[in-house]
C-alpha cells in the first residue's frame, strides 16, 4: 500500500505543479449555486477581481483577410502565383478550392508601420493604425471549422455542435445583469461589401441554459427590439393601465395559491414596461452632438456599423453586459480588392472611434473590445467565381483586442512565412473565451452548468487563459 | 476480468428496490459520488490521464484502492480526507468541489461493509416489483398510488387532497390536449354527479384528435423536427407529412414498439406501406448543408454523429454524443460503439452537400382524391396504348401523349416529404478523436454496446436498421421502456421518476421512486407497448388528482415535490401559450395537418438569412389561425414568440425544456399582433350579446381565461379598468375598453399555467 501510496502521490504533485500550482484557493461557486443566486434575482459573484465589467465583440462575419488587414507576408508576394507547397495543404481541410490549382497570393494592399509600438497594419485601415498603440493584435488565432456556420457557431458558442450557450448568454449567467431596464446580452447586425452571411439565431442563444440568458437582437428598421411598441391603436396610457392591471391581478392570484412564479412575473412585467420606455430613449441619437456622430461617421441611427458602433456605446453606458456587433460582408471569396475596400470603408474608422469615445469617456479600461471573424482566410488565391479573392482558412487568422487589462501596442504570436499555419504561440478560440472571461472575473473553469449529466463550460475542456497580452 | 462479464454475474441478481432510508445502497448513494467526483479520471474512458486507477469496476478499484472491510487502509478513504492538498482528491487541478463530510461517511460505511458493487440500476432489464402494501387502503385507486403512498407513509408524509374540479379539468385540458377547456365543458363537469364523471371525462379527451397533437409536441422536439435544414442558408424541407404521421398515431394509439420499428426503419418493413415509408422520415430530420465550400466527407460525418446522438437520446437516454470522440466518462460505451451504432444508418441514400434548396431523395404522397384520379388516369393511358398498338393514328397518338402529360402534371403537383431510401452501406470507421478527415481507424460493422443485450441477428448477415428497431424494442432491453415511461411521467407530474429525462446513464439521477419506474416500464411492455394505456393509469391515478398547493409541512421535507405528496405547478409550453389565446379569443382554427404555417412575424426578422434572401408572408385566411404545433419551424431564425417561451430551436435532441420567466414573454403577449388581434377578437365576443351587463362580460371574459369565476376584488378591479379606459377614450371609447380589458385577461400569468 505504501509503495501505491507513493506512486499515487507523486503524480498527483506533478499534475499539480503543471496545472495549479501557486493558484489562490477560491471560494467555490458551482454552475448550480450560480443558478440558484441568478435566479433569486441577485446578482452572482465573479470567481476574480474583475478587470472589465463589459465585452463589446466586433464580429467581422465571413472571415477577414488577415492579409490585407493584420498579417503582412512578403514572401507570399515573392512567391505569387507560383504553387503553395505540397507541404502545407496535403490532406488540410480545403473549402471552394477543392480540386482547383492553389496558388500563392500576396498581400493586396501595402502595410506601414503605425505609431510607437510600430504595429503592423494594412493601409486599408488608417484609422484602426492610429489606434495601433491601443490594440493587440493576435496574428495566430485558429479554429476547428472550416464552413461559416459552424465556424461562427465555434466562435459563440465553443463548439460546432448546436444547443449550446453562446458566450454573451454564458457571460450573463456567471455575472448577472446590470442594467435594470435593458437586456443584459445585446446583438445588432449590419451589411455591406459582399453578399451577406446567414445568420443563424443560434449564434446568440442561450442554448440549454434558460432564455432569459439570450441575446436580444436590437434592429434599425421597424421595432428596435421584437414587441417593444405597443400596437398602435392603443395608447400609452392604456397600456400602462393594462400592465398594472395584470400586475394587480398576478398579485391577488399569487396569494391565492402561494406562487412565487407569478411574482417573478409580476417583475419581468414591470421590466418589459420599463423597456418600452428605455429603449425609444437608447436608440434615439438626437442627444449626441454633431462631433461625436462624427467621429463615427455616422448621421443617425440608420443600421450602419458605424451607428451600431455609437449605439454600442449608448449600451455600455447603459449597463449592457454584452454587446455583439455583427458586420455581415467579409466573405471575398471574389474581387477581394474591391470588396476588402468596401468593407474596410465601413468598419475602419468606426471600429476606432469606438475605442477613442469610450476612452474618452473613461470607459475603456472597464470594457474588453474584440475585432474577428470566425475564420481567415487562404494564401492561396480564388479565381473560379470571378475576380481574385480568398478562400476561407482555419489554420490561422488574424484578429485584435483592446481596452482593460489589455497589453496595447503589442503584436501576439505569428504564422509561418506563408500565412498557413499558426506556428508561434498558437491560440485557439477556447484560449480567446477563457481570457475573455478572466477579464470579466470569471473562471473559464469554474463557470460551468450541468447538462446531460456533465458540467459543461465555454471552453469545452480547454482553454488557456493569455496571460501574455495582459497587463 | 471483462466489464460485460461482471456486469452480467451481477444481473441476476436484479436490484432491489430501497426503502430503508438508514443502509448505504450503492447505486443510490455511492456511484452518483464515484461518477461525479472521480470516473472523469478514474472511470470507464481508459484513454483518460490517471488511467491506471479504475473506481468504475469493483476487481480494479481493490487492486489498487480500497480493501473491502477496511476503510482505515483504503487508499479510497485516505485521499479524499488527506489534509495534505497534493494528496487529497479529487485535485484542486479537476475544479471538482471537495466531498461533503455525508459523502466521505457514506464512502467510509460502505467500504465498511465491504465495498459491494452493482450493475447501475438502468442497464439491467427491470423486473416486475410487487405493488407495495399501504396503511391507508382508501386512498390510491391503482398501483401507482401504492406506490406513492408507500413511499409517503415511510417518510411520515400524507397525500394532498383532490384539486377541485375546475382545476381538474384545466389539468386534464392542458396535459392531454395542450388547450384549456370549454367553459361548457367545464360546466357540465361541475354538474357531472353521476360515478364515473372524471374517469368519462378522461375518455372524451384521449378520443379527441387534438390529443395526438399535443403527443406529438413533445415527440417532435425529441427527434428535432423542423421545416428547415438548418445549416447556413436553412432552406426550407417539406417534412410536415412525418409530423402528421406522429399525431395520427398517437391518435390511432399506435403501440410503441410499432412506432419505433417504423420511424427507424419503416423502409425496411416487409411490404411497408407509404404511412409506414413517411413514418421513416425519422432518419431525415438532421441538419444538412448546402454552402459553397462545404467538404462533402465533413458533413457525412456530421450527420452520422447527429443521428447517432439523437437515436441514442430519443430510445435510450443515452448521452453518446461523448464516445464520438473517446470512451464514455461515466457510463460503460466504447469509443467504436459510436460508430458501430451509427453504421446501422450506414445504407441510408444521403449527400454531405445538397444541390441548393434541394434535399433528394423524395417520396411524393398523393392525397386521395389524387390517388383515385391517377388511377383513373393509369388505367386511360392503358387502355390508350393498347388502342395505339392496334390502330397508330394520329389521334390516338396524341390522346396517349396528352393523358401521360395530365398524370405526370398531376403527380407533380403532390405533396412530397423526405424519403428514407436504403442503399448498399458505405464504409465506416472508427474516426480517431471523432476527426473525419483521419482514415487509420478500423472499419466497423453496425453493433450493439457490448454491456447491453446482444443483437438478434443470425451470424453472417449484416445488421439493419430494422434490426437495431427490433432490439430497441425487444423486453430485453433495460432502457427503451424505462426512458419512456419517463418522459410520459414527466409530461403528467412536471418532473420525471428519475428527473433528468435524457441522461439515464451514470450521470442521471437514481430515481426517487425505482421500483414505480420499474412497474411502469415493465407495465408498458406488458401492455403490449400501449400507450394510451399508460396515459390513463397515469391521469387516473389519485396522485395525479391531488391539488397543486404547495404545503408548509413539504417546503421542508421534499422542497422539490419529488415524493409527489402534491401536484406540480407550471408554465404551459411555447406552442400552448399560443394556443390558450386563439381558442379562448374565438379565432381557433381547429384543422389538423398539413403544411406549416406563417403567424405574423417582425418584419425584417428573415433578412438574416441569405442564398436566397427569403421574405417572410405571413399566411393568409384561416391558417392564421392554427395551433402552434403547426407554426413554421425555421431552425435558424425561430418564430419570436416561441424562442421567448423556451421552445427549443430543434438542431439537437431535447426532452426537457428549460421554463423561464422573462420581459420577452411579457412583451409577446402584450404587443405581438398575434396575440393583440387574438384580444381585440376575444373583445368581440365579449360584448357580442347585446343584452349583457357589464358585470356578466366581465364575469365571462374571466371565466374563458382561467375557467373559474372571478373573486369580487379581482371582478372590481376589471371593473376598474373597463370604467377607466371609458372615461378616457373618444368616440370608440367602447370598444376600446373592452379591447383593453381582452388584452389583461390574455396577459394573465393564471391563463398559461397548469395547476
Amino acid at each position: 500500500m505504501n509503495e501505491q501510496r507513493l506512486a499515487l502521490t507523486r503524480r498527483a504533485f506533478l499534475r499539480e505543479s503543471a496545472f495549479g500550482l501557486g493558484t489562490i484557493a477560491l471560494t467555490s461557486m458551482g454552475g448550480s449555486a450560480l443558478a440558484r443566486v441568478a435566479r433569486a434575482g441577485e446578482r452572482p459573484m465573479p470567481h476574480l477581481p474583475p478587470k472589465v465589467k463589459r465585452v463589446i465583440f466586433l464580429c467581422m462575419a465571413g472571415g477577414p483577410s488577415q492579409f490585407e488587414s493584420f498579417d503582412n507576408k512578403p514572401e507570399l508576394t515573392r512567391l505569387e502565383g507560383q504553387p503553395m507547397p505540397d507541404s502545407f495543404t496535403k490532406g488540410q481541410p480545403i473549402a471552394q478550392l477543392q480540386g482547383e490549382k492553389l496558388q500563392c497570393w500576396g498581400p493586396q494592399f501595402p502595410f506601414k508601420k503605425w505609431g510607437e509600438s510600430g504595429q503592423e497594419i494594412s493601409t486599408l485601415f488608417p484609422n484602426i493604425g492610429g489606434i495601433a498603440d491601443k490594440i493587440c493584435i493576435v496574428r495566430s488565432m485558429h479554429t476547428d471549422q472550416i464552413n461559416h456556420d459552424p465556424a461562427h457557431t465555434v466562435m459563440n458558442t465553443g463548439t460546432s455542435i448546436s444547443g449550446r450557450p453562446s458566450m454573451g448568454s454564458w457571460v450573463v449567467y456567471g455575472l448577472g445583469r446590470e442594467s435594470e431596464d435593458l437586456p443584459a446580452f445585446v446583438v445588432l447586425t449590419s451589411k455591406g461589401g459582399r453578399n451577406p452571411q446567414p445568420i443563424a439565431q443560434r449564434q446568440w442563444s442561450a442554448g440549454f441554459l434558460p432564455s432569459r440568458y439570450q441575446g436580444v437582437q436590437f434592429f434599425s428598421q421597424g421595432d428596435p427590439v421584437h414587441y417593444v411598441r405597443t400596437p398602435e391603436d392603443v395608447s400609452g396610457d392604456s397600456q400602462r393601465r393594462v400592465v398594472s392591471t395584470v400586475r394587480a391581478l398576478d398579485a391577488l392570484r399569487a396569494q391565492q395559491v402561494a406562487s412565487g412564479e407569478l411574482e417573478t412575473r409580476i417583475a419581468q412585467y414591470e421590466m418589459a414596461f420599463r423597456m418600452q420606455t428605455s429603449v425609444p430613449d437608447l436608440v434615439d441619437f438626437s442627444d449626441e452632438p454633431q462631433h461625436v456622430l462624427d467621429m463615427y461617421g455616422t448621421t443617425g441611427n440608420d443600421g450602419t456599423f458605424a451607428a451600431n458602433c455609437l449605439l454600442a456605446r449608448r449600451l455600455a453606458e447603459r449597463g449592457v453586459r454584452f454587446i455583439h456587433l455583427y458586420h455581415r460582408g467579409w466573405d471575398h471569396h471574389n474581387d477581394l480588392a474591391k470588396f476588402m475596400t468596401v468593407c474596410s470603408g465601413l468598419t475602419d474608422q468606426p471600429s476606432a472611434a469606438l475605442v477613442r469615445d469610450l476612452e474618452q469617456r473613461g470607459m475603456l479600461d472597464e470594457t474588453l473590445i474584440i475585432w474577428s471573424g470566425e475564420f481567415g482566410r487562404t494564401p492561396m488565391v480564388q479565381t473560379n467565381k470571378g475576380g481574385p479573392g480568398r478562400d476561407h482558412h482555419m489554420r490561422a487568422f488574424s484578429l485584435w483586442l483592446a481596452g482593460g487589462g489589455i497589453r496595447g501596442g503589442l503584436t501576439y504570436g505569428a504564422t509561418d512565412e506563408l500565412g498557413y499555419n499558426a506556428v508561434e504561440n498558437p491560440v485557439h478560440v477556447h484560449d480567446l473565451h477563457a481570457t475573455m472571461l478572466h477579464q470579466l472575473g470569471l473562471d473559464h473553469e469554474r463557470l460551468t452548468f450541468r447538462y446531460r449529466g456533465r458540467d459543461f463550460r465555454l471552453t469545452d475542456v480547454a482553454g488557456e487563459v493569455l496571460e501574455d497580452i495582459l497587463v | 476480468m471483462m466489464l460485460r462479464s461482471i456486469l452480467f454475474a451481477l444481473a441476476g441478481s436484479a436490484f432491489l428496490p430501497v426503502s430503508e432510508e438508514d443502509a448505504i445502497h450503492f447505486s443510490r448513494d455511492i456511484k452518483p459520488i464515484l461518477s461525479d467526483k472521480c470516473f472523469a479520471c478514474h472511470g470507464p474512458d481508459r484513454g483518460a490521464a490517471e488511467n491506471d486507477l479504475r473506481l468504475d469496476v469493483r476487481e480494479l478499484a481493490l487492486e489498487a484502492a480500497i480493501v473491502p472491510g477496511d476503510p482505515e487502509n483504503s487508499e479510497l478513504i485516505y485521499r479524499i480526507t488527506s489534509p495534505d492538498r497534493f494528496e487529497r482528491m479529487p485535485p484542486t487541478w479537476s475544479k471538482k468541489p471537495a466531498l461533503t463530510e455525508d459523502e466521505i461517511d457514506r464512502l467510509r460505511q460502505w467500504v465498511e461493509a465491504g465495498a459491494p458493487y452493482e450493475p447501475h440500476w438502468s442497464y439491467v432489464r427491470p423486473v416486475r416489483p410487487e405493488v407495495p402494501s399501504v396503511e391507508d387502503t382508501t386512498w390510491p385507486r391503482n398501483e401507482i398510488d401504492r406506490f406513492v403512498l408507500a413511499r409517503l407513509e415511510e417518510e411520515g408524509l400524507s397525500p394532498s387532497p383532490e384539486a377541485d374540479r375546475i382545476t381538474l379539468i384545466r389539468r386534464l385540458s392542458f396535459d392531454l390536449l395542450g388547450l384549456p377547456p370549454e367553459p361548457k365543458d367545464v360546466e357540465a363537469f361541475l354538474r357531472d354527479d353521476e360515478p364515473g364523471a372524471y374517469e368519462r371525462l378522461v375518455d372524451r379527451l384521449l378520443a379527441s384528435p387534438h390529443y395526438g397533437e399535443r403527443m406529438a409536441q413533445h415527440w417532435l422536439d425529441l427527434v428535432r423536427y423542423a421545416d428547415s435544414a438548418g445549416y447556413h442558408s436553412d432552406p426550407t424541407v417539406s417534412v410536415w407529412p412525418y409530423r402528421d404521421y406522429v399525431i395520427r398515431a398517437f391518435n390511432e394509439n399506435k403501440p410503441f414498439d410499432q412506432f419505433t420499428l417504423e420511424q427507424i426503419a419503416g423502409d425496411l418493413l416487409p411490404g411497408s406501406t407509404l404511412e409506414q415509408r413517411v413514418g421513416a422520415t425519422y432518419n431525415r430530420l438532421n441538419k444538412t448543408t448546402d454552402e459553397g465550400g462545404a467538404q462533402a466527407g465533413e458533413y457525412l460525418a456530421k450527420s452520422f454523429a447527429d443521428r447517432v446522438r439523437t437515436t441514442g437520446s430519443v430510445w435510450m437516454g443515452a448521452t453518446l454524443g461523448c464516445v464520438e470522440c473517446h470512451a464514455h466518462k461515466f457510463d460503460p460505451y466504447e469509443h467504436r460503439d459510436f460508430y458501430r451504432f451509427g453504421a446501422f444508418f450506414a445504407d441510408l441514400e444521403e449527400r454531405g452537400v445538397y444541390p441548393n434548396n434541394s434535399r433528394p431523395p423524395f417520396l411524393t404522397l398523393p392525397s386521395e382524391d389524387a390517388q383515385q384520379e391517377l388511377a383513373r388516369l393509369d388505367e386511360a393511358i392503358e387502355s390508350a396504348r393498347s388502342s395505339l398498338e392496334e390502330n397508330e393514328t394520329p389521334e390516338a397518338k396524341s390522346r396517349a401523349s396528352e393523358l401521360k402529360k395530365r398524370r405526370d402534371m398531376l403527380w407533380k403537383q403532390q405533396p412530397t416529404t423526405l424519403a428514407t431510401v436504403s442503399v448498399k452501406p458505405r464504409t465506416i470507421r472508427v474516426l480517431p478523436r471523432g476527426n473525419w478527415l483521419d482514415e487509420s481507424g478500423e472499419v466497423v460493422e453496425p453493433g450493439v454496446p457490448s454491456f447491453l443485450p446482444p443483437l438478434d441477428v443470425p451470424e453472417g448477415r449484416r445488421p439493419t436498421r430494422l434490426d437495431l428497431a427490433r432490439w430497441l424494442v425487444s423486453p430485453d432491453h433495460p432502457l427503451t421502456a424505462r426512458v419512456f415511461v419517463n418522459r410520459l411521467w414527466a409530461l403528467f407530474f412536471g418532473k420525471g421518476i428519475s428527473a433528468r429525462l435524457d441522461d439515464l446513464g451514470s450521470q442521471g439521477e437514481w430515481p426517487k421512486h425505482p421500483a414505480l419506474l420499474d412497474w411502469l416500464a415493465t407495465e408498458l411492455i406488458r401492455s403490449g407497448w400501449n400507450v394510451q394505456h399508460m396515459v390513463r393509469l397515469m391521469v387516473l391515478s389519485q396522485a395525479y388528482r391531488q391539488s397543486s398547493l404547495p404545503r408548509d409541512d413539504l417546503a421542508m421535507a421534499d422542497p422539490g415535490n419529488r415524493l409527489l405528496a402534491r401536484q406540480t405547478r407550471g408554465r404551459i409550453d411555447a406552442e400552448f401559450v399560443r394556443d390558450v389565446a386563439l381558442k379562448v379569443s374565438g379565432l381557433w382554427n381547429p384543422e389538423i395537418g398539413g403544411p406549416s404555417v406563417k403567424p405574423y412575424q417582425p418584419e425584417g426578422y428573415w433578412s438574416f438569412l441569405n442564398f436566397p434572401t427569403r421574405t417572410y408572408r405571413a399566411s393568409k385566411g384561416d391558417d392564421q389561425y392554427r395551433r402552434g404545433l403547426y407554426t413554421h419551424w425555421q431552425r435558424t431564425l425561430l418564430h419570436p414568440y416561441l424562442l421567448a417561451f423556451d421552445a427549443p430551436t430543434r438542431e439537437e435532441c431535447v426532452a426537457e425544456r428549460p421554463v423561464s420567466n422573462s420581459p420577452a414573454q411579457a412583451l409577446v403577449l402584450l404587443n405581438d399582433p398575434s396575440f393583440y388581434e387574438a384580444a381585440v377578437a376575444f373583445a368581440s365576443r365579449l360584448t357580442a350579446d347585446p343584452e349583457a351587463t357589464d358585470e356578466q362580460r366581465l364575469i365571462e371574459g374571466f371565466r374563458r381565461v382561467t375557467s373559474r369565476r372571478p373573486e369580487a376584488e379581482e371582478l372590481a378591479l376589471l371593473k376598474e379598468l373597463l370604467d377607466t379606459e371609458r372615461r378616457a377614450g373618444g368616440d370608440e371609447s367602447d370598444r376600446a375598453a373592452w379591447i383593453a380589458v381582452a388584452r389583461t385577461l390574455l396577459n394573465l400569468g393564471e391563463a398559461y399555467t397548469r395547476n
